[in-house]
């Protein structure tokens, strides 16, 4: 089982190791709330590689990984435990056929057998291989009630089922939590965790990740697309920006379609690969991508 | 790392420096407003150690990893950070200098605190008897009086009729009609079957299996208010803060923006309950009152900021514009058309639909007027009241009530 990382240096190998490029300052809150045992906090917007980190802590950790995704109306029951009532009813008739006490019946189908249980709980339950990795995904969706019931879970890493009582975890499950910000979370929640917002990468970093995520794509290419999409998120009045996942896709979808340079009309046919509202592909398709992708190739030109 | 010392051990005397300077670190942070309190000072401690500060930048982002909980506050602590830790000479300058301003705010709180709390012991006696009395003296008239004033215009009213809608406003209700959520609740007439609650029930009386029942929990959705502040409105807007007001303060989840030639987000302000409090930060936030309008470049600025935090969860939008627009309806079209597709229901509320004949002529109104699903009057407390029954109800199709205007535009 590899160990936990001994310093932010550390963190950074760790999660290069995991395929994902990450900034110092990442590495340092990645590496605060796994030394800390607190949950890390990350918000930005959609693609830039925030569910991702669960994943690659996980998987290089070797650690399993416990995902929750967060939606309106998530509820105890699916949250957290729920019992199986199906099966706790055959046994109530079972036993009214085999005359046991009621005390002896009550303590059997509320057991550990007849208890489902949903991610919160599976994270707190003790593993060979160490706490697991509970990544819990776009908590902005969920309503406040859930969010005031994350705050008894993330401080103590305890549960209590009324009929049974507490579970509390041995050691404290690695946690995770992303938001969209699509509204602001509460301080109380933040409060106990580590921070950080997750920016658009710099051009540099970006063709790092995509020389690593698409390996496909030649160096030219990649160039190019790093560049045309930084140049759309630096111009734009688009309502929604393309994020690295975006880049990563249309970099394979480029090379599928053997590109091997960027024109108006590879950008035409793909773009729907890169921007996800009508609005947005209207506003760019034709001169506008022509008039950005000839600024493109000739800051690419004046570079070399 | 200058200004620091040497890689501390706890208890060490560098240790003890570099904590008491965290401590300041913190006290400049939370002067400069953000919420900072004892707790966080401690965490940022333990994360110090935890780090080591053998780098700057390392030391930067644990401290960041700390002391920012939103995006907003990046920027302030960055440069708080480079101030504060540059110098150590400086830092002892900047804890001279911060001591007043940590001072000053908490006095004036002090003083706002004492004087409305004054005001507050003096009230009962002087403001509201003659109320009483007058009630009592006037019991015949109140009714026809307070029809007359329903139906009176707002740019009409004297300032003794204006404070007195300015108080039928503050204790009007606004039951938005509500949503089913996913959550249930237990309800002996439900539709389902709440399988614990029967189970449980069971056991504790044994014998038959009586059926406990659940539904859905209900919950209004949430509302955004979007009003016009520019000069055409301006004998308005002030009525309609006091409107704001009232629906802010009587439900969760309402937030409110101001335009004219900018957008201002409110909802913050408009939480306190003191009306005059209220109105009073309000007015030192907006800039732009009573000036021109710029409806589609504010609209776009509401669509990239502000669409995809509040309108989620199935909105209900209220635009209170007269439509006039100083770009003569330039990009309004597009705008609209994004922010009906974000919300559940879109409804413009116009003063000027109270002129009989009123045709929406202008660019503006023309541009408006296809993406909205309703559109009503704003002028006076009877249409104010209409505005609160529509809302209460589930209402048409959308886009159904509007059409109509959309004939004669």
């Amino acid at each position: 089982m590899p160990s936990p990382p001994r310093s932010v240096s550390d963190t950074l190998a760790l999660l290069g190791r995991g395929n994902y490029v990450a900034d110092r300052s990442l590495a340092t809150a990645v590496y605060l709330s796994l030394s800390l045992g607190r949950p890390l906090f990350l918000e930005g917007e959609a693609g830039v590689g925030k569910t991702e980190i669960g994943k690659v802590l996980a998987e290089t950790l070797g650690r399993r990984l416990i995902r929750l995704q967060c939606y309106e109306g998530l509820d105890v029951a699916s949250a957290v435990y729920e019992w199986n009532y199906a099966r706790q009813m055959i046994e109530i008739r079972l036993a009214e056929s085999g005359h046991e006490s009621r005390d002896t019946v009550e303590e059997e189908i509320f057991s550990d057998r007849f208890l489902i249980k949903r991610p919160l709980l599976q994270a707190l339950e003790p593993a060979l291989a160490g706490p697991p990795v509970l990544l819990i995904d776009e908590l902005d969706r969920t309503d406040e009630p859930f969010e005031a019931y994350l705050l008894e879970v993330l401080s103590d890493f305890q549960i209590t089922i009324p009929e049974i009582g507490t579970i509390k975890a041995k050691e404290p499950p690695i946690v995770v939590i992303t938001s969209n910000r699509t509204r602001e979370i509460h301080d109380a929640l933040k409060r106990r965790c580590f921070y950080y917002w997750i920016d658009y990468p710099s051009a540099e970093r970006e063709l790092e990740i995509l020389r690593i995520k698409a390996p496909g794509a030649s160096a030219a290419l990649s160039r190019e697309v790093v560049a045309f999409v930084q140049k759309l998120r630096a111009t734009s009045d688009l309502f929604k920006l393309p994020g690295v996942a975006e880049t990563i896709d249309w970099a394979h979808a480029l090379t599928q379609l053997d590109v091997l340079a960027l024109t108006p009309e590879a950008i035409n046919d793909t773009l729907g690969v890169l921007l996800k509202y009508q609005d947005d592909i209207a506003k760019i398709q034709g001169s506008e991508a022509e008039r950005l992708l000839s600024q493109v190739k000739a800051e690419l030109a004046a570079a070399q | 790392m200058e200004g620091i010392g040497a890689a501390p051990r706890p208890g060490s005397e560098s240790d003890g420096r570099l904590l008491a300077n965290i401590m300041y670190f913190a006290r400049a942070l939370r002067a400069a407003g953000l919420p900072i309190g004892p707790g966080k000072v401690l965490a940022a401690v333990e994360a110090v150690r935890a780090v080591g500060i053998e780098s700057r930048d390392d030391f930067y982002w644990t401290l960041h990893a700390v002391f920012v909980n939103r995006r907003d506050q990046r920027e302030l602590f960055d440069q708080a950070f480079h101030i504060f830790w540059r110098n150590p000479k400086l830092l002892e300058r900047m804890i001279g200098l911060l001591l007043p301003t940590i001072a000053v705010p908490e006095n004036q709180r002090g003083e706002e605190m004492s004087r409305r709390l004054a005001e507050a012991l003096y009230r009962p006696g002087e403001g509201q008897e003659p109320q009483e009395t007058e009630v009592e003296l006037d019991a015949a008239m109140t009714f026809s009086e307070r029809e007359v004033l329903r139906r009176m215009d707002f740019e009409k009213m004297s300032g003794e009729e204006l404070a007195r809608a300015k108080a039928a406003i503050q204790r009007m209700v606004l039951p938005l009609a509500d949503r089913p959520t996913r959550r249930f609740r237990p309800d002996a007439r439900g539709s389902r079957t709440d399988m614990r609650a029967t189970l449980r029930a069971q056991l504790r009386a044994g014998g038959l299996l009586a059926l406990k029942r659940k539904s859905r929990r209900r919950r209004p959705p949430p509302l955004v208010i979007l009003c016009d502040i520019s000069g055409s409105m301006s004998r308005y807007s002030r009525l309609f803060l006091h409107f704001m007001h009232a629906v802010a303060n009587d439900r969760d989840r309402v937030y409110t923006f101001l335009f004219g030639t900018r957008l201002t987000n409110i909802t913050r302000f408009l939480r306190y309950k003191d009306i005059d409090i209220a109105l009073d930060k309000v007015a030192e936030a907006v800039e732009d009152w009573s000036g021109g309008t710029r409806i589609g470049q504010t609209l776009a600025e509401f669509n990239r900021r502000w669409s995809r935090r509040v309108l989620g969860q199935g909105a209900i939008v209220l635009l209170i514009t007269d439509g006039l627009d100083r770009d003569a309806g330039a990009g309004i079209g597009a705008e609209m058309d994004r922010l009906h597709k974000s919300c559940r229901r879109l409804i413009w509320l116009n003063p000027l639909l109270r002129y009989e004949g009123f045709a929406p002529k202008s660019l503006g109104m023309k541009a408006i007027l296809p993406h909205v699903d309703e559109f009503r009057p704003i002028h006076n407390l009877e249409s104010l009241e209409g505005l609160v029954s529509a809302l209460s109800r589930p209402g048409p199709r959308r886009l159904e009530a509007a059409a109509a205007w959309r004939e004669t535009g």
